[in-house]
Order: C-alpha cells, then structure tokens, then sequence
C-alpha cells in the first residue's frame, strides 16, 4: 500500500504543482468548467432531452420500425404508377 | 423550413464548429512535436521556448474545442433518434472507443506536456508531445469509422426484429475499421488539419516579420510549419485522389454532382470552372483509366452498366425494391406466424440494399443540390493549391533568408489563416452535402432517420447554440490574438 502511494505521490504532485503555478492558463481552465456546465446542466438537461429516454429496447425497436415502414399515400402513388 | 430542414441546419452548423477546432488540434501537435524534438536534438533552448510558444496557441485551440463534438451526440439522441436506434452499436462502438481514448490519453500526456517540462526527464516530456498528437491523430480515426461506415455501410446486416444494423459475424468490426471510405477519409482530414497547422504557424509568424518582431523564431517557425504544411498539403492531394475514386465506387452521384455531370461516358472530361474543361481527366481521376466510364446524373437516374460489367438498375426500379422490402419488414414485424416470418425475411434481404429508397417521393429526390457540391468542391481544390503555393514559396524565401523583402508574400501568408478554414469547411460541405439524401448511404434518408419533433423546438435549440457558439469563438479569438500579440518568452538576443 505504502509503495503504491509513494509511486503515485509523483503524478500527484504534477497535477497539483501544475495547476497551482498556473499563470495564463487559469482563464483557460475556467472557460472549459464554464462550457461544461452549459453543456451539461443547460443544454442537456433543458434543450436535448433524447427524444426516446424512458422507452425500452422493445418499445424502441417498435417506434422506429413503426416510423420506417410508414409510407404516405403520395410514395404509394408514384409506385404504382411506376410499375405500371 | 420543415423540421428537417433545421435538424439539418443545426447539425451542420454544429460539425462545422467542431471543424473550426479539430485541424489545428492536430496540426499544431505535429508542429510543436518536431520543434521539440529539434530541441531535444540539438540542445538548444531556444527551440524549447519556440514549441512552448506553439504549446500555448494549442492548448488555446483546444481548450475552446473541446467538447464540442459532445453536442453533435446530444443531436444524434435528440434530433436524429430514429437514425440513433437504427445505427445501434455499430455507430455508438467507435464513438465510445474514441471517447475512452481522447479522455485517458489526453488527461494523461496532456498534463505532462504541459506541467511537466521540470518534473520529467526530456525525453519522457518529448514522448508525451508526440503521444498528445497521436492520441488526438487516432481519436479522429474512430470517428472517421463512424463517418465513413455512413457513406458506405459496410460489415452490418439490418435485422427486422430490432430495427437495426448490426455487426453479425466475427469479421465485422474489422470490416468496419478498414471500410476503404474510412481509411481515405481518416487520412484525407487528417493531413488537412497538418495543412491548417502550417499555414497557421506560416501567417502567424509572418506577422511577426511584418512588425519587424522574433525574427529569428519566425523564420524557424515558417520553416518547420512550412515543411509540416507541404507535408499535409502533399498527403491530402494523395488521399484526395483515392476519395475520388471512392466516390466513383460507392456514391456516384456525389461525384456526379461534385462535377455537375449530367450524362456521363467513356473519357469524361473535368470541368476547372464551368466552360473550361480538361478532356478524359474526370474519367482518369475517378477510374485511374482516361476511357473509364463515368455515370452523369442522368445515367444513374435511368440506371447504367459500371466499370465491372455490373448493371446498377435505375432509381425508379430501386425504390420499388426498397417499397418491396418495406412492405416485407412490415410484413416480418406484424406476423408471429414462422412460415410467414420466414418468407417475409426472405425478401426483405432480397431487397434491403435498396430500403431507402422505398422512402423517396421521386426519383430525382437522390439528387443532391449539384451547385453547392459543384462550388464547394472547386473552392476547396482551388483554395487547397493556393495555400500549397504560398506554402512552398514561404518556405523557399525563408530558407534563403530573403523572406523580408517579400511584404507581398507576408501578407499573403496572413491572409491564408481564414483561407485555409474556409477550404477545410468546403470539404466537408463536399463529403455531407454531396450525400444527400441520406443519413445512411441507400439505406435511410434524412426525412426518416429525424425524430418527431416541432421545427418550432429544432429552431429554439439552433439559436440557442448559435448564441453559445458565437460567445465562444468571440473568446477564443480574442484570448489567441493577445497571445500572439504578447509573442514568443524568447531571449533577446533571438528576437
């Protein structure tokens, strides 16, 4: 345990030292938190709800093949007028 | 404008987005590799602080790009739902591997590059450089699959009981991985982005000549970007040709439309602008044989005999057998009985390599919109010859000390920053737009591949993100235009 903490104190302290002595990066740092969070707590939980959230695999499976073999009236006449 | 008139709007302006980030990402990592490397090399310090300076532009680049290919999956869940369940894990196999990848391998060496220039040895610090791009380099390649298994779907069979394509035997994935449109595309992007990052490193640096500022780490920097950008621009002349060809093969109607061919043939000729043609060229270029025969948009409408001696049948008869194999996947799903599974299955795999175009209204609903494709493509090759010349004579007169006479071409080389952007985004308006109508190559179109949604709703989230995005770009461009201004930490007597 003592050995594993004594390698990992190494890549520790780089993190640490790294963004303790950080000079023009801190904006950087903060714009990229800034950006996950619109994307994360806003624009996913807001805007882009996946539209089958909540549906199992079945009941998934049927809206789209349900979706995929509907046709309208205007596909089937152009058809039937082709093989004619 | 229908719903997927937005969707499509929203998702383009967004991939675009995303492709304003992705070339320098990888571009500037190949650049700053070598500079590095040269430092570690000949020992010298200056070129420590000449890639550090470089690191600086990337980490800008990357700090406003990243994560911003997250929203297109949030539109894949949102707007594109039914094209989600379809491609199943086919699609969402390389996106995870990419995922797991860009974060581990970018967490890891991206924080040794950049807080471990004291803290590990050289070569380590060089390693970790290298592994950045790299890393980067074999994170566009999983999305490359993805995109590259829509334009050509191959290792998949579509099963009727889950509505999906799904890898079926031991050998998919690898027929997957190696899809030849993938591999050309992956190559294709990706030396683009070492173009970008040439003519990025090339301007910027001439800039600094311009205001009489680091001339030594300008002139070095032209030098390497040059050779890092000559470098890109050969591999995507290279990697272009092999995509043409492609093309011809699995989406001849792209090609057709790239090229505004309306009746095609043996020995067709290349259009440069329209009225000035080179003859058999378009033939060479697509068939590697100047008598290949190249279908118009007319030949594929009415249906025509390749290369091969294969007979490709009309659109009309293609979308009956994709109503045939409509009506069979309806047939499949609404019956328990064996038999009549059985039989409906039977022809549905009979014709479901045309089940797409059991959804188009007409047949001349596969035509994409040729004038935007036409155009797109000319300003990317044309442009894409520009910025190789500019390259090469910046290159040139910088190697024999003479570039400061040339104010010409200093800010030539300056004007190419946006150039090169735009010639990137005319490429992949070439690639998306010449395949419509589909999301998936014959298999779905666009109309029925979106969710059920209001346009209303698409529009909201359009603008909403074209707010954030402009916000972003605003900040992006003005934390890396006082990083320029501040320059290079270079000594004194370097600048």
């Amino acid at each position: 345990m003592r050995k594993l903490k004594d390698r990992l104190r190494p890549v520790w302290e780089l993190y640490r030292d790294g963004f303790r002595n950080m000079t023009w990066g801190r904006p950087l740092i903060w714009l990229i938190l800034l950006k996950i969070f619109i994307l994360f707590a806003i624009l996913r939980v807001f805007f882009f709800k996946p539209a089958m959230a909540g549906m199992s695999d079945r009941e998934k499976s049927e809206a789209v093949g349900e979706r995929i073999t509907q046709q309208t009236n205007h596909q089937k006449d152009t058809l039937n007028l082709l093989s004619d | 404008m229908d719903v997927v008139i937005w969707s499509r709007i929203q998702f383009a302006m967004t991939a675009a987005y995303h492709w304003l980030f992705v070339p320098l990402t990888l571009g500037l990592a190949f650049v700053m590799a070598v500079m590095e490397t040269i430092y570690v090399v000949k020992k010298d310090d200056f070129w420590k602080k000449t890639a550090k300076f470089w690191m600086k532009l990337f980490a800008v680049n990357f700090a406003v790009g990243i994560a911003t290919g997250i929203i297109l999956e949030f539109e894949f869940g949102t707007n594109w739902s039914n094209y989600s369940w379809f491609v199943g894990d086919m699609f969402g196999a390389p996106l995870a591997i990419e995922g797991i990848l860009a974060f581990f391998m970018e967490a890891t060496f991206f924080a040794v590059m950049f807080f471990g220039w004291e803290k590990v040895s050289k070569k380590f610090h060089l390693a970790s450089t290298w592994l950045t791009g790299i890393g980067a380099t074999i994170s566009a390649y999983w999305i490359l699959v993805a995109n590259g298994w829509m334009q050509n779907p191959v290792g998949t069979t579509f099963n009727p009981e889950t509505v999906r394509s799904e890898m079926a035997s031991a050998t998919a994935f690898w027929e997957v991985i190696s899809n030849p449109v993938a591999v050309s595309k992956f190559f294709h992007s990706v030396t683009s982005g070492w173009l970008t990052g040439g003519i990025f490193v090339v301007g910027v640096s001439s800039w600094y000549l311009l205001r009489g500022r680091q001339k030594r780490f300008a002139k070095s920097s032209i030098i390497v970007g040059g050779l890092v950008g000559l470098l890109g621009c050969a591999c995507v002349m290279l990697s272009g040709d092999s995509s043409g060809v492609h093309a011809a093969e699995f989406q001849p109607m792209k090609l057709a439309a790239a090229e505004g061919l309306e009746d095609g043939g043996r020995g067709a000729a290349f259009t440069i602008v329209p009225g000035i043609r080179v003859p058999k060229m378009l033939s060479f270029l697509a068939t590697h044989d100047f008598n290949g025969y190249v279908p118009g948009i007319n030949d594929i409408l009415r249906g025509y005999t390749d290369n091969d001696g294969n007979v490709i049948p009309s659109v009309a008869e293609k979308m009956q057998r994709g109503r045939t194999a409509l009506d069979a996947l309806a047939a499949y799903r609404s019956t328990e009985d064996p038999a009549a599974k059985a039989a409906a299955r039977a022809v549905l795999d009979a014709n479901v390599q045309y089940m797409g175009y059991g959804h188009l209204e007409k047949p001349e609903d596969v035509v994409p919109p040729v004038g935007i494709v036409f155009w797109a493509f000319r300003f990317m090759v044309g442009l894409g010859m520009l910025l190789g010349l500019v390259l090469l004579l910046s290159l040139f007169f910088a190697w024999k000390d003479r570039l400061a006479n040339m104010r010409w071409l200093m800010w030539a080389a300056v004007i190419c920053i946006p150039l090169v952007y735009i010639c990137g985004q005319c490429g992949w308006i070439v690639a998306e737009v010449g395949r419509q109508p589909w999301t998936i190559q014959g298999l779905l179109p666009v109309n029925v591949a979106i969710s059920s949604l209001s346009a209303g709703a698409v529009r909201t989230t359009f603008f909403v993100f074209l707010a954030v995005f402009a916000l972003f770009l605003a900040i992006e461009i003005r934390i890396m235009l006082g990083a320029i201004r501040k320059g290079p930490d270079v000594e004194p007597e370097n600048a």
